[in-house]
Order: structure tokens, then C-alpha cells, then sequence
């Protein structure tokens, strides 16, 4: 069971450089949440991932960093939220190599396998939420 | 604002040392200041050092693609060099394999490599080309 260990902390994203900030604020809760050098890199390369489809994408958004535990383990969670247009197919959308247009195709396909939890959420016309939780070992 | 990268021109070679949290648009910025100077200057190489670099997610793989490409138009090389342990295996994870841009451990190693690409390139340690900071 994952739950908060900490206070939540807020990040509007409506220009590159919220993006720039979302990183450095998810690298200093995975340094508190003593997560190796590797998978402090993986989870802001991830939300750096996520956070620019939120803007790009999603037509800005909010992202949200948490300290979590599940009694054993200290870990970081990050939400991203968008009111955007939504993905239409999931399953695509995960899959490697899809992409809008503007991208590597490797965004949420590749941002899923540098963490440990993924949460897609996801709504035509309503927007999108994505949560990914990175565990210390 | 958007923050610039220097663009350090040595001898035939231009080096761009990433030293800030890299926003897209100094990304962007980057690959516009560098075709302008690979095709001012008629440098043969390009070294991008990533040393100082904590992360390299899918749109800065995609720049260094990008300046690879864009310096070949040109008949210059381009040369990353002094990836950090964690960025790699990241990369390698993220699924971007790099694989169109030429990597090399360290600055010493890049410059190696373009002197074997183009032996009749000039360093900064042959003749009397001295270093020049070459960006406006």
C-alpha cells in the first residue's frame, strides 16, 4: 500500500521552463528519498517526459511531487494532470514508436519503463492524468 | 528569456560544453546557433561535451540527432562526448539508442576521433591556430 510521507508540492506547467522546474524539484525528493544515482536519473527523465506532454500535449497542466512509503520502502510519486484533449487509444499511445508527430515516439512508452508504478488515466475531451511511483531498493 | 549555450571555436573545431539545465528552447536555439557557425567558420567538427549534463531525456537525444544531421549538410562531424554513467544506462532504458550520433568517453577521446576521421584537420595544439570564442 503506498501512501504520502510527506507533503505534497505543486508545480503549474505552462511554459519549458516548468518543465526545467518539475525536474529539479523531483531530483531533490528522490535525493530525500535516498534513491540511487540511476534511479534518481531514471524517475527525472521520466517526469521530464511527462511533464513536456502535459504541455505539449495536454495544453499545460499540473504536476504534483510526493514522498511516499509502503511501509518498507521510501519512494516518490509524481502526478501529472492536464484538462487537454485526452488520449483516443491508450494501447497505442504505449506502444513504442507512436507519437502525435512531435516527438521520438518513446515519451510514455519510455517514461513507463524507467519507473516502477505507472497510472495512465485518460478521458476524450476530459484530459489526462499520469502517476508514476519510483521506489528506493 | 531563453539561456544560450557558448559556442567555443578551436581551430577547424567548434566545442559546446553544456554547463545549464537544458529548457527546450535553448535546445532549439543551440541547433540554430551551430548551423550558423559550422557554415560561418567552415569547422569540420563539432564536440558537444555533456559532462555537466544530470539528464538526457527524448527531446535532447533528439537534438544531438538533430546537430549529427544538420553538421553532415555541412561536412562536419559532430562528436558527444563525456556522458555520465546514469545518463547512459537511462538512455539505453528510455529506449534512445543514439545510434546515428558518434559518443566518445571523454573530450580528449572526441577530438581522437575526429583527428581519425580528418587527418589533415587542424587542432588546437597544431600550428598556430589559437582558440577563439567564436559565437555573436
Amino acid at each position: 500500500m503506498t501512501s504520502p510521507s510527506g507533503s505534497a508540492e505543486d508545480v503549474a506547467i505552462s511554459t519549458d521552463g516548468d518543465v526545467v522546474r518539475v525536474r529539479q524539484l523531483v531530483r531533490n525528493y528522490a535525493i530525500q528519498a535516498k534513491l540511487s544515482l540511476v534511479d534518481q536519473t531514471k524517475l527525472v527523465t521520466a517526469t521530464s517526459e511527462l511533464a513536456r506532454n502535459t504541455l505539449v500535449y495536454g495544453g499545460g497542466g499540473v504536476a504534483t511531487v510526493q514522498a511516499v512509503t509502503d511501509g518498507r520502502r521510501t519512494g516518490v510519486r509524481a502526478s501529472f494532470h492536464d484538462d487537454g484533449p485526452g488520449i483516443p487509444d491508450t494501447t497505442l499511445a504505449l506502444a513504442d514508436g507512436w507519437s502525435s508527430g512531435k516527438g521520438l515516439g518513446l515519451g510514455l512508452s519510455g517514461a513507463r519503463r524507467l519507473v516502477d508504478d505507472f497510472d495512465l488515466d485518460t478521458e476524450v475531451g476530459r484530459g489526462t492524468s499520469v502517476t508514476v511511483v519510483k521506489w528506493s531498493r | 528569456m531563453t539561456e544560450r549555450v557558448p559556442i567555443l571555436r578551436i581551430g577547424d573545431l567548434l566545442l559546446v560544453s553544456i554547463q545549464i539545465d537544458l529548457q527546450d528552447q535553448s535546445a532549439i536555439a543551440l541547433q540554430e546557433d551551430l548551423a550558423e557557425q559550422i557554415s560561418a567558420t567552415g569547422a569540420t567538427g563539432v564536440i558537444i561535451d555533456i559532462s555537466a549534463v544530470d539528464i538526457v531525456d527524448s527531446f535532447i537525444g533528439r537534438m544531438f540527432a538533430t546537430i549529427a544531421s544538420l553538421s553532415r549538410l555541412f561536412d562536419a562531424d559532430t562528436v558527444v562526448v563525456g556522458m555520465r554513467p546514469a545518463v547512459a544506462i537511462t538512455l539505453v532504458e528510455l529506449g534512445l539508442s543514439l545510434g546515428e550520433v558518434r559518443t566518445a568517453l571523454d573530450l580528449e577521446r572526441g577530438m581522437k576521433i575526429l583527428r581519425e576521421l580528418r587527418p589533415e584537420r587542424r587542432g588546437p595544439f597544431d600550428g598556430d591556430s589559437g582558440a577563439v570564442v567564436a559565437t555573436t
